[in-house]
């Protein structure tokens, strides 16, 4: 019996999918954090956008982010269905099939795109069709499977957002909109390599080259760090164009010297001590990563409501 | 097994059904919105109608 065999008799049997399983291949909590960085790309651009305007854009930015999702799980349903962290999957789980999935992606790549053109403009729908197409082409087909340094380039895509939502409504791209996805990009390196620390067996399984998996913790620990070291003058920069501010500023240096804080403690733990403490450092330093991430664009989008008049704050950029 | 009219897969579908259908309706209601707005920002009002352009015909001299 091949592998074949096992595949196609499970889809045979499968029952009829609900709404939630096609949902489910939209990857709806990375679409979460696409529709929050996008909307305040969005909100804190200069110009105003009329709210239907702003409701619409988002949501096709959104739609264009779950396509490209539902692409990225018909391309990896067979690592998906080794690694215990997808294997419930819709299609690994048996549930919808790949061409489903596929042409799902496909279909509402072409529908997202093209309502954001009528929708916003030419450059951010162009933006958009790039975003789906590096992240099912450029990462999901060939940097994932191929190279340890896969999520440091196909962290562009989730780094797009909030640039497509700053273009949606001024029309072009600026070095706000350009400091916000070098934010994200340089962020998205660390943030996974944490996790593979503790699902290390996970992507050993499945044969996906991350860093821990071809150079070891080790190594992946000092990568973390100087990733860190990077990112944290990025994040302060913003503090000093039209959209920062004192908040923001505040906002990222407290939050940049805990996560330097973090990274130099993740890079001075041994493998040993890790391991019996069941990665709770690195579980701590993951989840603060995500916090992270998400106050420096709610600090973005505090300094876009709250205008601080009395204090004459520089900008540089 | 034939599939009676209370059968579980019914329901399923009907469920499924309803929120695509809502999903059609909201997607009108959006395109209807997005359609005034961009109207009401003057978006497309002049378009080749078989007549002259009012903004390419040029000025006459008083």
């Amino acid at each position: 019996m091949t592998d074949a065999s096992i595949t196609s008799s499970r889809y045979s049997t499968y029952n009829q999918p609900e709404f939630d399983d096609y949902f489910e291949l939209l990857k709806p909590r990375v679409m979460s954090l696409v529709i929050f960085t996008a909307s305040v790309g969005l909100f804190v651009a200069p110009n105003g956008v009329h709210p239907i305007l702003a409701f619409a854009s988002i949501l096709f930015i959104a739609i264009g982010a779950g396509a490209s999702g539902a692409l990225n799980m018909w391309w990896d349903a067979d690592i998906d269905s080794v690694m215990k962290r997808t294997s419930e999957r819709p299609i690994p789980g048996g549930r919808v099939s790949p061409s489903e999935a596929r042409n799902l992606g496909l279909w509402l790549s072409v529908f997202s795109v093209g309502m954001l053109a009528i929708t916003a403009n030419f450059l951010s729908a162009a933006l958009l069709a790039f975003t789906i197409f590096f992240y099912a082409v450029v990462y999901t087909m060939l940097l994932k499977r191929w190279t340890p340094q896969n999520i440091v380039i196909g962290g562009a895509a989730g780094a797009f957002p909030p640039m497509i939502g700053w273009v949606a409504a001024t029309g072009g791209v600026s070095v706000e909109s350009v400091l916000m996805f070098a934010l994200i990009f340089m962020w998205t390196p660390p943030h996974f390599w944490a996790l593979a620390l503790f699902m290390n067996d996970d992507y050993s399984k499945a044969g996906v080259p991350m860093l821990t998996v071809t150079h070891g913790k080790k190594s992946t620990r000092l990568h973390i760090l100087i990733y860190s070291v990077l990112l944290a003058p990025l994040a302060m920069s913003l503090a000093f164009t039209e959209i920062g501010g004192p908040i923001y500023f505040l906002t990222a240096l407290g939050l940049n010297g805990w996560f330097l804080l973090g990274a130099y403690r993740l890079f001075n733990s041994s493998e040993i001590n890790a391991a019996l403490q069941k990665y709770s450092r690195e579980k701590t330093f993951f989840f603060f990563s995500i916090f992270y991430l998400f106050a420096h664009f709610m600090a973005l989008l505090i300094e876009a409501f709250v205008d601080f008049k009395v204090i004459n704050w520089p900008v540089f950029f | 097994m034939a599939l009676s009219r209370l059968h579980p897969q019914h329901k399923k579908r009907l469920r499924s059904n309803i929120i695509i259908g809502g999903l059609l309706l909201g997607f009108v209601a959006l395109v209807f919105g997005i359609t005034v707005v961009k109207m009401s920002n003057g978006a497309m009002l002049e378009a080749f109608d078989h007549s002259y352009r009012i903004s390419v015909t040029p000025a006459k001299d008083e």
